[in-house]
């Protein structure tokens, strides 16, 4: 185990290399900087510009230097855990973040809980009732809830909830907590809000899961030792749970790899709907703006974040199923 | 031959057949021989034993139909709009849908809508339009309408249906500028039909070669491949193709965005093709047939391309089938945010654009009808996608 734990941590190292390189170019290809469409937006304003300021800048950040030790400045940086500097804020990138970093993970973590959560037992109801009326009824709902695009479920669910149950629309918590400290009080405002964006998030997710278990355990369950089990007279539920459902069970905990980007991608959408805290608003700002250290430390913890979480799928994995932890193969 | 014992009741023997050889002469290739029905199942094409699969799966064939409706329906947007996608009724801003009605005192009276009165709410501050079911506007057929320029080339104005002379016909409402949102999601589906198909294209074409690559040629090839579409998969979606599509000038024409989104989307989603190539080489290349080729002396490219592709590419298909939809969404996210297609262009992610609001869900809800036609597509595209993949799999 120790030896497979080494090996899925040195795997990560070229891995993220190879992202940050990625996400450097993608905000690096725009023509331009941030200084000369800033310096363009005041002269046609027609206000004055202090050029000696933003050369001092400008060189200050590199940007005369070539590409690439741009790049391992930048790389350096995050590996000090200096994330740069946010022009457009005119403040430190992780002054800026950290917060809505923070609100990020809240709100990625409880979709995985609610995915999980909601999937288990749908999932293994659908295999257990296979062609019954609710089983249809739960695969419509589900190919509805991937067809769906989620922001639009966002404001029909953000309308709902404000007629019917009165939860102030928008933000992640109600404005009176907005600049107050962390409390018991803000927490249950967070929580009463976390709900929609949970819901919204996590629905095609949900939908996916279900669909992918309900096959798996569909296929366990008409391998011969599940009809052995039941002739010996293993009471149903002991038939189910033992080793069928154990055996379907390995992708679902894999997928957590795959649902990752997923969460965060329908995250970026709806939180610029719902004008969430979170990144995807700042994130879209920043791109727009050319904001290029701001939206680089974006992309990288968005990336990073997701490559976290495959990390911990295999090694749940490997827990699980020692055929993974022997050969030391990847999982999927 | 008289060997016979008594044993034999005589009866028996006396119904015992005559020994009979049949005077025709002998074929021994007769057992091989088959009816022209079994001829035709046995000797079936790859093809037509998928349309065979294909056609039982009753859901996968609907769908089927619907895409193809709805794909022989953008050929023609300008026929069947009522309007013009861009024709504004300022008199009509924000109205709301119309419904059809037939009878009119319980005497059948042929399709018409109630045109609307009007009149500005000022406690609100918002137009009120109420169906005045006096105001009786019989609609017209086959007539001639708004001017357009059929696929921007020949000039023409006849439509299958206009409103009354001085009616209105707004089946879906108008949104803030008075257009009629039927019209505008007829002529949206002609790009955002096709966004996904040559977003497919552009990872077709990345999916087989890189794939292709990494399955024929194996080692460390393969593995760099493999890490390569490891990373690009474990990458969120949208705040990439957020950021890709944040590059594209602000310059460039309408058209150079709709195809450098569509560039966009295809460079991304080529992983799960690339990947089914590759397993599906990495099998085949083991296979005697590609052996024979081989020391024919046949070049990787020519055995790529003309002994393992063949024969797996009904397979490709049903997994490019099953991309499409979420290239279709992607679009419709990205011009929700703004950052896809522009208008003057219009699919409906544009239109869905206007939706952005709390305000519109309260106020004009007709507004998110866009998408439904999405919703639509996206189903039928899984379902057809399931349909030909179930087809596609021999062992079914």
């Amino acid at each position: 185990m120790l030896g497979y734990i080494v090996q899925r941590l040195l795997i990560m190292v070229p891995t993220l290399i190879v992202i940050s390189i990625v996400v450097f170019t993608i905000i690096k290809l725009p023509p331009g900087d941030y200084f000369s469409t800033y310096v363009a937006e005041l002269q046609s304003e027609g206000e004055a510009v202090d050029l000696q300021k933003i050369e001092f800048l400008k060189k200050e950040y590199g940007f005369d230097k070539p590409v690439w030790e741009q790049y391992l400045y930048w790389a350096g940086g995050l590996l000090r855990g200096d994330l740069g500097y946010s022009f457009e804020y005119n403040l430190p990138v992780r002054d800026i973040v950290g917060d809505k970093l923070f609100l990020t993970f809240i709100v990625s973590f409880a979709t995985v809980l609610f995915t999980y959560v909601v999937a288990f037992p749908i999932g293994i109801y659908s295999a257990t009732h296979q062609y019954s009326w609710s089983d249809h009824a739960l695969t419509l709902l589900g190919f509805i809830g991937l067809a769906t695009p989620n922001f639009l479920l966002a404001l029909v669910l953000l309308y709902l909830a404000n007629i019917y149950l009165g939860v102030s629309i928008g933000g992640l918590m109600d404005p009176r907590y907005l600049d107050a400290p962390w409390s018991l009080a803000k927490a249950q405002s967070v929580f009463a809000h976390l709900w929609i964006p949970v819901i919204v998030i996590g629905l095609s997710g949900t939908a996916g899961m279900i669909r992918r278990l309900r096959a798996n355990l569909l296929d366990e369950l008409q391998k011969q030792y599940v009809t052995t089990a039941r002739a010996k007279g293993l009471p149903p539920f002991r038939a189910l749970v033992k080793y069928p459902l154990r055996m379907a069970l390995n992708p679902f905990i894999s997928d957590i790899g795959s649902l990752l980007p997923h969460i965060i991608s329908g995250a970026a959408v709806v939180s610029v709907v719902m004008n969430l805290p979170t990144t995807g608003p700042m994130l879209l700002e920043a791109l727009r703006s050319q904001d290029m250290y701001l939206a680089g430390s974006f992309l990288m913890f968005l990336a990073f974040l997701t490559v976290i979480g495959m990390l911990i799928s295999d090694l749940a994995l490997a827990a699980l199923d020692p055929r993974i932890r022997l050969s030391g193969g990847v999982s999927r | 031959m008289s060997v016979e014992t008594a044993s034999p009741p005589a009866a028996a023997a006396a119904e015992r057949l005559p020994h009979y050889v049949s005077p025709q002469p002998f074929d021994p290739y007769s057992a091989e021989e088959m009816t022209p029905q079994q001829e035709r199942y046995y000797m079936a094409s790859q093809w037509r034993m998928m349309w065979w699969k294909l056609k039982r799966h009753r859901i996968a064939v609907a769908s089927g139909v619907i895409l193809l409706a709805m794909y022989l329906s953008i050929t023609v947007s300008e026929f069947l709009a009522p309007y013009d996608y861009q024709s504004r009724h300022s008199d009509f801003i924000y109205a709301p849908p119309q419904g059809i009605h037939l009878f009119h005192d319980g005497r059948l009276i042929g399709p018409y809508v109630a045109g609307f009165d009007y009149h500005l709410d000022m406690r609100d501050l918002r137009r009120v339009y109420t169906p005045n079911l006096r105001k009786i506007e019989k609609l017209r057929f086959l007539c001639h309408g708004d001017h357009y320029s059929f696929w921007g080339l020949v000039p023409g104005d006849l439509h299958l249906v206009c409103p009354a002379e001085g009616g209105t016909l707004f089946l879906l409402g108008t949104d803030r500028l008075g257009r009629d949102l039927l019209s505008r999601i007829l002529y949206g589906a002609r790009i955002s039909l096709t966004i996904g198909l040559v977003g497919v294209a552009v990872s077709f074409t990345l999916g087989i070669v890189i794939g292709g690559i990494a399955g024929y040629y194996g080692g460390w090839v393969d593995i760099l491949i493999q890490r390569l579409i490891e990373i690009i998969q474990s990458f969120p979606h949208l705040p990439l193709w957020m950021a890709l599509s944040a590059i594209l000038p602000v310059t460039w024409s309408p058209l150079l965005v709709y195809f450098g989104i569509t560039i966009i989307l295809g460079l991304i989603e080529w992983t799960h093709l690339g990947r089914a190539v590759r397993s599906k080489l990495l099998a085949l290349r083991e296979e005697d047939f590609c052996t024979a080729a081989l020391l024919m002396g046949a070049k990787p490219a020519r055995i790529i391309g003309r002994h393992l592709l063949p024969s797996f590419m009904s397979h490709l298909i049903a997994t490019a089938t099953l991309t499409i939809p979420s290239m279709i969404l992607g679009e419709t996210a990205l011009s929700f945010l703004g950052l896809g297609l522009r208008p003057p262009i219009t699919s409906w992610g544009v239109l869905l654009n206007e939706a952005q609001n709390i305000n519109v869900v309260a106020l004009y809800p007709w507004l998110m009808l866009p998408v439904v036609p999405v919703i639509v597509m996206v189903l039928a595209f899984n379902f057809l996608g399931d349909g030909l993949r179930d087809a596609a799999d021999p062992y079914r």
